[in-house]
């Protein structure tokens, strides 16, 4: 008897710990959808729709990478300076003289090592992820404003700002992008050896290098992925506006982190939902989306925006303690 | 050294002269042990007596300051957790080492996933392999997809008792194994360790029941304040004895019997 009732308890902290966050953000998606198209009739436009994809192809981007960070209870800062770092970068190569996939690849290079430099740090010294990736922020915005001297480089070949504006079909790369790393994020962290140990680490990282498992790669590993991440950001931003801006990427990382969070990744670790920051990105696209449209001045949209990232933190976290609180007894 | 006698075999593991400090805690203070195949060896010894620092020493999870491992002919320094487990030596710990928040198939075999297409993890063959293994081991859990944060305290051991039978070891370690269970699972879990060693296991138990211990041991080896004071075979002794070891109240005659037959 007492079995029974166990099981029929333990499904439903299952339901409740797992799906109850991811349907919760797909109805306030919807609920939105709903009052936006009401309110606008240009809102449910494929125009709309497009712009919202489009401009969500960035966040989506970085939240990737993010989400392996968290889920391995880690977080990266570093995300938006490193973004600008790569794509001033590119710029750079390009200005002298190197044709633009080398160039880009550079970019990338660049992305890839800083993660490795947050990664071996955290990993090796046993350093706070918050401070040192603090750290490589402030480094990456440095070697941004060194390289350009603080002036924004300009003008690139079709090659490289194809990746901004190009035409694939009714798409456009940085979405082609987007979706294509989703879809990668998703079986890689989900089904693959790297992503169990990525979320092994989160959960408990003690257990996992008792197990035989090398803890400083996995984990290096995962900030290098983040890295990449923000240097994709980075040329997505840079041939988008055909400018390497130093100061490009501001704030980017909180974004990232906001989206991760609202998504339904543990902040704990040990929890990582490609699906639910996919949806977060593009609820967070759409509300931006929504407040445009719906003419409402932009320091209002900060704050609202703010407001509803705060929320979601605070459901989240009075879901987890709850419980908590259940097993515990 | 030892002054127990053992049948003949060499011991699959052989420790001397291990000590570790932690700070000024002197935890192991030049201890010599051997642990045989086909026996089960009960380490027993007051709380902090340094049981849990010499099995993590084993496991290569702490390094000992001083002393020397030698096991398969060869002797190291200190062992890690991938090597121990190379060399055929699996733990369950004491704080169970398990990722609450995966699930239980992930956690018996984490660190040792099967891959399909060399890329994914074979999960089928996870689920189906992990349900067979708990069911010989007899460990009811509604799932094996369900995380372990969602079970009892006695399912837990008995997902890591699994995990380490898993690892195919040669040598399986138990820290407390029984602490958190209720009568019928220990029974079941000190049945299954009694087995393992008749199987040919060099198995290695602390447990702080003497009761439990007198039933499934070939051999108690008492620590006391980091030194290993008495390795009795099980039948030669009895828990009074034991206990006079533990506690030190033995200390005295075993000084003095010592010193006599010196003389
Ligand atoms: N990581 C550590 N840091 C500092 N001191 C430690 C650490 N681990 C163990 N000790 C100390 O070393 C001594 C031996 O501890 P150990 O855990 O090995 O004892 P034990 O025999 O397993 O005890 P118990 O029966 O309570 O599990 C104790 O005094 C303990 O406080
Ligand atoms: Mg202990």
């Amino acid at each position: 008897m007492q079995k029974y009732v166990q099981t029929d308890l333990t499904k439903i902290k299952l339901l409740t710990s797992h799906i109850f966050p991811q349907l919760l953000l797909i109805l306030v998606m919807l609920i939105m959808v709903i009052l936006l198209s009401v309110t606008s009739p240009f809102f449910l436009t494929w125009d709309n729709l497009r712009n919202i994809f489009d401009h969500s192809s960035l966040y989506i981007i970085l939240a990737l990478g993010m989400t392996f960070v968290i889920s391995s209870g880690g977080i990266d800062l570093s995300v938006g300076a490193v973004a600008a770092l790569s794509g001033v970068c590119m710029a750079a190569a390009m200005q002298g003289g190197l044709e633009a996939g080398l160039s880009i690849l550079g970019g990338l290079i660049v992305g890839g090592l800083m993660g490795a430099a947050n990664g071996s740090i955290i990993s090796f010294l046993k350093i706070n992820p918050f401070i040192v990736t603090l750290g490589v922020m402030s480094l990456s915005r440095g070697l941004a404003l060194i390289i350009t001297g603080g002036i924004p480089i300009y003008g690139f070949p079709r090659d490289f700002t194809w990746w901004g504006n190009g035409h694939i079909g009714p798409f456009n790369p940085p979405m082609l992008l987007a979706a294509f790393l989703t879809v990668l994020a998703a079986v890689v962290l989900n089904m693959s050896r790297f992503g169990y140990y990525t979320l092994a680490l989160g959960g408990n990282e003690e257990a996992l290098r008792r197990s035989g498992v090398s803890i400083h790669l996995y984990k290096i590993i995962v900030y290098i992925l983040s890295g990449v991440a923000a240097a994709l950001g980075g040329l997505v931003v840079t041939a988008r506006l055909n400018t390497a801006e130093p100061l490009a990427g501001w704030m980017l990382e909180m974004d990232s982190i906001a989206a991760v969070v609202l998504g339904g990744t543990s902040m704990k670790g040990g929890k990582g939902s490609v699906a639910g920051t996919v949806t977060a990105c593009l609820l967070l696209g759409m509300l931006r989306n929504g407040l445009v449209i719906l003419s409402i001045p932009s320091y209002y949209q900060q704050l609202v925006i703010g407001i509803i990232i705060l929320a979601a933190v605070i459901i989240a976290e009075v879901r987890s303690g709850k419980n908590l609180a259940f097993i515990n007894k | 050294m030892s002054k127990c006698c053992t049948l003949g075999k060499n011991p699959f593991i052989r420790l001397r002269n291990i000590k570790k400090s932690f700070g000024h805690v002197v935890a192991l203070d030049g201890v010599d042990l051997d642990v045989y195949p086909g026996e089960v060896t009960a380490l027993v010894g007051d709380n902090g007596a340094g049981k849990s620092t010499l099995i993590k020493i084993i496991s290569g999870v702490l390094y000992p300051d001083e002393g020397e491992i030698s096991l398969n002919g060869k002797t190291y320094r200190h062992l890690t957790p991938p090597v121990a487990i190379e060399l055929g030596i699996s733990t369950v710990y004491q704080d169970l080492a398990l990722v609450d928040c995966r699930d239980v198939a992930s956690n018996i075999f984490l660190g040792r996933e099967p891959l399909k297409a060399r890329f994914f993890v074979d999960k089928k063959r996870m689920n189906r392999e992990s349900e067979e293994l708990l069911r010989k081991l007899k460990v009811s859990i509604p799932s094996v997809t369900t995380p372990v944060e969602f079970l009892s305290g006695g399912q837990r051991q008995g997902i890591a008792v699994a995990r380490s039978i898993n690892q195919q070891g040669k040598m399986i370690i138990f820290d407390e194994p029984t602490a958190a269970m209720g009568v019928g699972e220990s029974a079941r879990v000190l049945k299954l360790i009694r087995s393992l060693g008749d199987e040919g296991f060099a198995v290695l138990i602390i447990s702080h029941n003497l009761h439990h211990v007198f039933s499934i041991s070939d051999r108690i080896c008492v620590l006391r304040n980091g030194r290993l004071v008495k390795d009795f075979r099980t039948e030669n002794t009895n828990p009074d004895q034991v206990v006079g070891f533990i506690t030190g109240s033995n200390q005295r005659t075993e000084e003095f019997r010592k010193g006599s037959t010196k003389a």
